[in-house]
């Protein structure tokens, strides 16, 4: 009692006062964090680190230390053939998704008519993108460069490459639209950003002489580089949670397959994290260090 | 002078000016942009041209693209093996329901972060950014056997429950969108309703509430969309016992089977990937409508919520 006099009391209760206000509007998220994340993710750890088995009677774990994992690493001939496949994917599709969802909002920040209509066009598979529906188009060869693929030649090309670079160039081929169609957001994140920079440093880079493309490389890319990385970001987060990737599919079959099992699957899953923050940390650093050059 | 003039005129006219593009750069661009966007609608195309052709089309390689009747059949028969309607009506409940309440707390969280000073709200932004990136596949497990003792797989509160608690699919996008709404709003009237004695709960539902409204019309069409094509946790959660439009889709060989089984039915009612197509077509049907008719939200929706902010 006496420590709160020493001090302005009202201060305190000003201050308290807020504290509480602000928890009782996010203690919502609080409680929601801890029981459908925190908690899950600390028992999916254990079931990875046990054998599972699901009973009438309830869950049933038999410790096998980190043999789910050795066995995901070194025993499973899919999973990290898969891993490998999925990470090479995504590093292959980001700069596509990038430099793509660029040159359309830099066309998009142009003034012409109808304009609207291929704002709405570019959108448009953010609306529809959904695992069943992009496999049906996949099955049915809808996401191919119409007449690429099927050219004999092509095909005699790709027998002759490494099948570590043929993997990618054929994923490249058969899913090209698919891959321009998760660039629906980072177009409208690009275009955003484009009209907030300053009209005036263009004119006046006009006046000192440099031409269009001059300025698009002193002044519109480097202006870019904070989005490009939300952008980069965004679509390893969107290529890595969407249900048809190849690694999600295996970890979902194995889960209630009899080999498997929950303690397998959980083992896979926190491997596949690993993988994705790794991949999230490498394309992260490399535009960091580029624009931190472009700064110097 | 009008001969100096004229050559000067068709020059910026075809080449352009410093206020004007010229002929010939729009007439490039035009042709791009339209090539693009073929390119980028193929798989529509396709889809819509392929899901209107008649077995016999199918077979015949002189149709590509323009069948030659106006033949519906395989849009009867998705109908009837998607069992539209009464999907569609759960598809609708299953995406709305959960987004609307998602929207709801996100935006009570978002505006405890954007309004109030308290300890640990650096932490808590970075476990928001963190449940972006952890995937479901390190947390659906323990979910699923807990809603299996409760007694809710196969029940929406499955879905339900977790968007209660801020923890809805995709919920740090809703509450980064909120937090970035209300921190733009102006105090002052805020501070002029807490002089004049309003609660703060009050003052959330009265002044800041209405002020955000486009932001809560964005988060939910985004939520519901997301919802609506999000079959990892429905197929998990629901499997059993709600049917979505998407769950339809992917087990649509299996379905049109028991309807139409292969061994009794004449060739022409096998199924066919016209038939296929014409399922995923319907799937699409209502989300195609929907941003139609919404289209502005949608692609207004990075400007209006000011969402790269950060």
């Amino acid at each position: 009692m006496k420590s709160k006099k020493l001090f302005p009391r009202r201060s305190i209760t000003i201050g308290t006062r807020e504290a509480l206000y602000g928890y009782s509007f996010v203690i919502i998220w609080i409680i929601g964090f801890a029981l459908f994340t925190a908690i899950p993710l600390v028992q999916t750890f254990l079931y990875s680190l046990n054998q599972v088995t699901v009973s009438a009677t309830g869950i049933i774990l038999d410790s096998v230390k980190w043999a789910n994992y050795s066995r995901a690493l070194f025993t499973d001939p899919t999973f990290v053939q898969l891993l490998i496949e999925y990470s090479i994917e995504t590093l292959v599709s980001v700069p596509i998704v990038i430099i793509f969802s660029m040159i359309i909002a830099l066309f998009l920040n142009l003034k012409f008519r109808f304009k609207g209509i291929f704002r709405t066009i570019f959108f448009l598979p953010v609306v529809i993108t959904s695992g069943p529906v992009i496999r049906e188009l996949t099955a049915q060869g809808a996401t191919s460069v119409p007449g690429i693929t099927n050219t004999a030649a092509v095909g005699e090309f790709l027998a002759q490459l490494p099948v570590y670079l043929r993997n990618p160039i054929e994923y490249l081929l058969t899913s090209f639209i698919l891959i321009l169609w998760f660039s629906g957001v980072q177009i409208l994140i690009y275009l955003s950003s484009l009209q907030k920079i300053d009209k005036s440093i263009y004119e006046a880079a006009a006046i000192d002489g440099a031409s269009a493309w001059e300025s698009f490389w002193k002044i519109t890319l480097p202006s870019l580089s904070k989005t490009t990385v939300i952008n980069a970001v965004y679509t390893i987060i969107t290529l890595s949670h969407f249900s048809e990737n190849k690694v999600i599919k295996y970890i979902y079959s194995q889960t209630y397959a009899v080999e498997g099992g929950i303690g397998y699957s959980s083992a896979m899953s926190f491997l596949f994290f690993i993988v994705l923050v790794v991949l999230l940390l490498i394309i992260y650093l490399l535009l960091n260090v580029r624009t931190e050059k472009k700064v110097k | 002078m009008m001969k100096k003039m004229i050559p000067g005129n068709i020059k910026s006219f075809l080449l352009g000016s410093r206020t004007d593009y010229g002929l010939i750069f729009k007439i490039i661009l035009y042709l791009l942009l339209i090539a693009i966007g073929f390119v980028y609608l193929y798989p529509l195309l396709f889809m819509f041209v392929t899901s209107m052709k008649s077995p016999g089309d199918l077979l015949n390689p002189m149709v590509q693209w323009v069948p030659t009747e106006f033949f519906t059949g395989n849009y009867v028969k998705a109908f009837r093996v998607l069992d539209y309607p009464t999907t569609l009506l759960s598809t609708l409940l299953v995406s709305l329901v959960p987004s609307i309440i998602q929207a709801i707390v996100c935006s009570l969280v978002g505006y405890g972060l954007a309004r109030y000073r308290f300890w640990g709200k650096n932490l808590m932004f970075m476990l928001i950014l963190a449940t972006f990136i952890i995937p479901a596949q390190t947390t659906v497990i323990p979910q699923m056997l807990t809603y299996k003792n409760l007694g809710l797989l196969g029940n929406i509160l499955s879905l339900i429950l977790p968007a209660t608690l801020g923890q809805g699919f995709r919920s740090a996008i809703f509450i980064l969108i909120f937090y970035q709404t209300f921190s733009s709003l102006p105090k002052v009237l805020e501070e002029a309703a807490r002089l004049d004695g309003a609660s703060d709960l009050r003052i959330f539902l009265r002044v800041a509430v209405p002020a955000a409204i486009p932001s809560y019309i964005i988060s939910i069409i985004f939520s519901t969309v997301w919802y609506w094509n999000e079959t990892y946790l429905t197929v998990i959660f629901l499997e059993g016992g709600i049917q979505t439009l998407p769950m339809q889709l992917s087990k649509f060989v299996q379905a049109y089977e028991n309807l139409y089984p292969p061994g009794m039915v004449n060739i022409f009612d096998r199924l066919n990937e016209a038939v296929k197509l014409s399922g995923t077509f319907l799937n699409i049907l209502p989300l195609l409508v929907m941003y139609f008719i919404l289209q502005k939200w949608f692609v207004e929706s990075v400007e209006r919520t000011g969402i790269t902010g950060e």
